[in-house]
């Protein structure tokens, strides 16, 4: 995936390497390969690689990740600037 | 009571409407061929499955069923049948996009025991065709969320596959009744939605992560249940791309009938007033350029993606858009003025960056936040260029 790079300095991870155990699941659950666990520590190693899809924040069992989570999508975007992140059941569902 | 039949036909109520009985629960049990030779019209077709309930249907990728201490399970077929194949094709033409859902619970593949491997995965048809089609050699139990049928990763974003389903669905399946281990293995793309804590919490089962793609499930198994990277990677290949063009185009026609009306009539408007032969021959070529944006876009972008320069998908449509209404401007040169090629080009190229942009909701890779950027800065350009597009195309009729 490395010839598909995008907008860089965008992403909202974020890595509290205080909070953090070294249990790995960050980087065994990212699709992009963007946590390398070394010396017991997770580190964030290609943060431009970071979809937010949220999959290591919630299975992080120290919440030591944070991401806003959400789907990448024009036209779900356009939804939730005009009926709010939150939006009806329909509104969601014609996204992606 | 048993959760084996599919769409539409599940219907539990035991006294359920008549008109759910199908035809096949009435063929007559005589297979007597003296009896058949007697009687008018073609043979009769074979005896009803000994599997058949009354107001159910049988899937076809169910062969059998096996008794297990939580019921009888149906055993899927790992090859897929032309039907399947068929069925998967108008899934990606967006014909009837809703309706790909199968009935979530337990099945099972090959002749598994209570020491083999659970398998977690969506109720979306493509994607369980896609995963029994690696199981051929297995035997393994599949447990199917109600995911309404959507794809796992989509599900899992949407919170449908999540730590609530899967704790619910092995409760409701008897899943403890039937497997000695307390060990589900779930697709890796599913973790957007599923917490390994809160499921081992909630139902006492132990999520192993498995392999992003199907078909490195039988090589994820082979080696103890262990992923190698690019296991763990997801990939955008051309052909991962060009699977996606044509439900993108198939959610284009309903606002494309709209615009093709807007277009006739912007055309039409002129010193006359309004005239149907301008609204005909204009309206064509308006046509032609939003056809050649819709190209650039929603095809062109999607098949050269990693070729094409710019980060921002914008940018890339308005490439591909620029590249096509030169195409449109050389082929109309001789019947439009200056003033509607201008028109044209920024027609299509504000289409093709538009479409381009959207893309982004298909990808693997584009994060929201950056989605959210391009869009703050793209579409007000976007807009622009239509709005000045429209004023050129209805000043163009007044200065022919």
């Amino acid at each position: 995936m490395q010839d598909f790079r995008y907008l860089y300095d965008v992403s909202t991870l974020a890595l509290n390497r205080e909070a953090c155990i070294g249990c790995g699941m960050c980087e065994i659950v990212c699709p992009h390969g963007v946590f390398k666990v070394e010396n017991k520590k997770a580190g964030i190693v290609d943060k431009n690689g970071c979809m937010e899809c949220g999959a290591c924040a919630k299975n992080c069992p120290t919440e030591a990740v944070t991401v806003t989570p959400g789907v990448g999508c024009a036209a779900y975007i356009i939804q939730t600037w005009i009926i709010g992140k939150n939006g009806n059941s329909r509104g969601i569902a014609k996204c992606c | 009571m048993k959760t084996d039949c599919c769409g539409e036909n599940n219907k539990k109520e035991p006294f359920g409407r008549v008109s759910h009985l199908k035809p096949f629960a009435t063929t007559p049990l005589s297979q007597n061929k003296k009896e058949d030779a007697a009687c008018c019209g073609p043979p009769p077709g074979p005896e009803c499955s000994r599997f058949a309930r009354p107001g159910y249907e049988i899937c076809g990728f169910v062969e059998d069923f096996m008794d297990t201490a939580a019921g009888s399970v149906p055993r899927i077929g790992t090859k897929l049948s032309v039907t399947d194949h068929a069925i998967s094709v108008m899934a990606r033409f967006g014909i009837g996009r809703d309706s790909y859902g199968i009935a979530p619970g337990i099945y099972c593949a090959g002749t598994p025991d209570a020491d083999s491997p659970v398998l977690v995965t969506a109720n979306y048809k493509l994607t369980f065709d896609a995963l029994r089609k690696e199981l051929s050699s297995l035997s393994a139990w599949i447990l199917v969320l109600d995911t309404r049928g959507i794809n796992v990763w989509c599900a899992a974003g949407k919170s449908l596959f999540s730590t609530g389903e899967v704790i619910k669905r092995v409760k409701v399946s008897g899943l403890d009744k039937i497997v000695n281990h307390r060990e589900l293995i779930l697709p890796q793309l599913s973790a957007t939605g599923v917490s390994v804590i809160d499921v081992k919490k909630g139902c006492g089962f132990r999520v192993v992560w498995g392999p992003i793609r199907a078909n490195d499930i039988k090589q994820f198994l082979d080696a103890g249940k262990k992923a190698d990277e690019p296991m763990r990677r997801v990939t955008f290949t051309v052909s991962e791309r060009l699977v996606l063009v044509p439900v993108e185009l198939s959610f284009l026609v309903k606002p494309t009938v709209f615009i093709l009306l807007g277009f006739f009539i912007l055309s039409g408007i002129g010193t006359e007033i309004f005239s149907l032969k301008d609204a005909w021959s204009r309206g064509i070529m308006a046509a032609l350029a939003y056809a050649a944006g819709i190209f650039a876009g929603a095809v062109f972008v999607p098949a050269i993606l990693p070729w094409l320069p710019g980060k921002a998908f914008s940018i890339k449509g308005a490439v591909t858009g620029i590249i096509a209404s030169i195409f449109v401007m050389i082929f109309l040169k001789d019947v439009a003025n200056a003033w509607e090629l201008t028109a044209l080009f920024l027609c299509t190229t504000a289409v093709s960056s538009y479409l381009g942009m959207n893309f982004t909701g298909s990808t693997p890779y584009t994060s929201p936040s950056g989605v959210e950027k391009e869009m703050r800065k793209a579409m007000p350009l976007q807009a622009l260029a239509g709005l000045a597009s429209i004023i050129l195309w209805i000043g163009a009729a007044f200065v022919r």
